[in-house]
């Protein structure tokens, strides 16, 4: 199996980066200073949230541009070994998405296991958390293989990466608001969960407020998505979607893979 | 002697004896024309050069033979079968790219584990190079803490690691101090005295005089001249492979 070969060597690179050590290292004195100082479980959950639904998706997508054009030349030296192209990419991006999610997992898991929060009451939220985390993991290293290969020169490329973080994140929400305001005559329901959807970071953040109760008080496309939706089909819905984000991106990636010229 | 030897001999004797044959190979790059119609061969059991100036297409080339750039047009093939999408021939290419760069928190040894672990042959490797660069020693460091020599060296030394028959060497002695390029040199004559083809490109013209048996001299996307280093020099009128390369750009650019 070339890809578990390929794979297992990039695990190998990874576990020793100290770039991918200072991300854990960082992920957990964030959480367990968020459990300690943030008031009750609950508003550490909440705080944790949007740092989660920030920081993770940049992480993934500029580290995972940048390693994935420093690793060029030694790409090419794989594709002129006796390896398929299609099974080398699997091997990239799991070696590549495997550490991200489990550093993502270590850092913020940890501290609430050391840390205690047995009432079990913030079970459903946390594991939320962390899936919603793994998903954009997933979903932001495929945008960050699919920057790198669109772009030949890698400051093009890791500027398209950042472009791409920062439309999800910051501009998105300003399109929403904007939109909002704009539109406030007008029935937004169907409008708003059309432009969720099209936001990994914004389905993420769904999928963790529709744990909460106030789900409604956390965000308009929250709230609209839990009246359009009920909490389970909301829930199926954006995690659906989400999923769609990760393998989308990769199918993209793959194609271009494969098509390449290197 | 039985059948097979005898019968190999006509077949042998019927088709030249080439590794690599091309004929017609176009490449675009957006606008620009890399490949215009290429059409050469490579000789089995010879070391050839492909030269040229920057931009001529040499990696292009290369890198068409090696799968990583697809042709738009023409056709290339190795041992007399044209190269596809089943990467399995590339098990019998040894490349040595022009410049190494490995995983940075990986062991030069660890390196060779990995392409090793690629290849399922089991054909017994050829570690010559790693004891004649000295390169034992480095082989557990992190290559990151590796200079840029050792990197080339190791680069080299896995190249020949799986005993090819085609040996693609891009630039091969830059990077290399004169006493590991005349350990690599000695390498590559020992390759072709094992019956290897060797097929390398070089911008260093003088240093490779003493290797070349044929010549394969792009210009602006086409062969311009192709044969043996004697037919070169005597049709340049020149006696060294620098000034005859020079006579050929002139006489292309008018």
């Amino acid at each position: 199996m070339t890809a578990a070969k390929v794979l297992r060597y990039e695990l190998q690179d990874l576990r020793r980066s100290r770039w991918l050590l200072g991300y854990v290292l960082l992920l957990l004195g964030l959480t367990d200073a968020l459990l300690r100082f943030g008031g009750g479980g609950q508003r550490a959950v909440l705080s944790l949230m949007n740092v989660v639904l920030v920081f993770v998706p940049l992480v993934s997508i500029v580290f995972g541009t940048m390693y994935l054009y420093g690793a060029r030349d030694f790409i090419e030296l794989l594709l002129a070994q006796p390896v398929g192209r299609g099974s080398l990419f699997a091997g990239l991006y799991g070696g590549l998405a495997a550490p991200l999610a489990v550093g993502f997992l270590l850092g913020v898991g940890l501290p609430f296991l050391w840390g205690g929060q047995g009432d079990g009451s913030l079970a459903g939220p946390l594991i939320m958390l962390l899936a919603a985390g793994v998903l954009l993991t997933l979903a932001f290293t495929a945008l960050a293989f699919l920057a790198s290969l669109l772009f030949e020169d890698r400051v093009k490329g890791l500027g398209a990466a950042i472009l791409a973080w920062l439309a999800a994140t910051v501009l998105y929400d300003a399109v929403i608001v904007l939109v909002g305001m704009s539109f406030s005559d007008y029935p937004l329901e169907l409008p708003m969960i059309g432009l969720t959807l099209l936001n990994p970071v914004d389905l993420g953040r769904v999928l963790l407020l529709l744990q909460f109760d106030t789900a409604a008080l956390m965000g308009y496309t929250g709230a609209v998505f839990e009246r359009f939706f009920g909490t389970v089909l909301g829930v199926g819905v954006a995690t659906g979607a989400l999923a769609l984000w990760c393998v989308g991106p990769l199918v993209l990636a793959r194609g271009r893979f494969r098509g390449k010229d290197f | 002697m039985t059948g097979p030897a005898l019968v190999a001999a006509p077949a042998a004797l019927a088709l030249p004896r080439m590794v690599v044959t091309a004929a017609g190979l176009t490449k675009r790059f957006g606008r620009l024309e890399v490949l215009r119609g290429v059409d050469f061969a490579v000789r089995t059991g010879r070391v050839t050069a492909i030269l040229g100036p920057n931009g001529a297409g040499k990696s292009t080339v290369i890198k068409t033979l090696l799968g990583l750039v697809r042709p738009d047009g023409g056709s290339i093939a190795l041992h007399g079968a044209e190269i596809g999408d089943d990467p399995a021939y590339r098990a019998r290419i040894g490349y040595m790219p022009q410049q190494a760069r490995f995983p940075e928190n990986l062991t030069g040894r660890e390196v060779v584990h990995l392409l090793r672990d690629l290849r399922d042959d089991t054909v017994p490797e050829d570690d010559d190079l790693f004891e004649a660069f000295g390169l034992v020693r480095e082989l557990d460091k992190p290559v990151r803490t590796l200079s840029g020599g050792t990197r080339q060296k190791l680069n080299a030394a896995v190249a020949f690691m799986f005993r090819p028959s085609l040996l693609i060497l891009d630039e091969p002695t830059a990077g290399l101090d004169p006493i590991a390029s005349g350990v690599l040199k000695a390498r590559i004559l020992r390759a072709r005295a094992e019956g290897a083809s060797v097929l390398l490109s070089s911008h260093v013209l003088s240093e490779l005089e003493e290797l070349v048996d044929d010549v394969i001299f792009l210009l602006e996307g086409r062969v311009e001249f192709q044969g043996s280093l004697r037919r070169l020099k005597e049709t340049t009128g020149e006696t060294r492979l620098e000034r005859a390369i020079a006579r050929l750009m002139q006489r292309g650019t008018r």
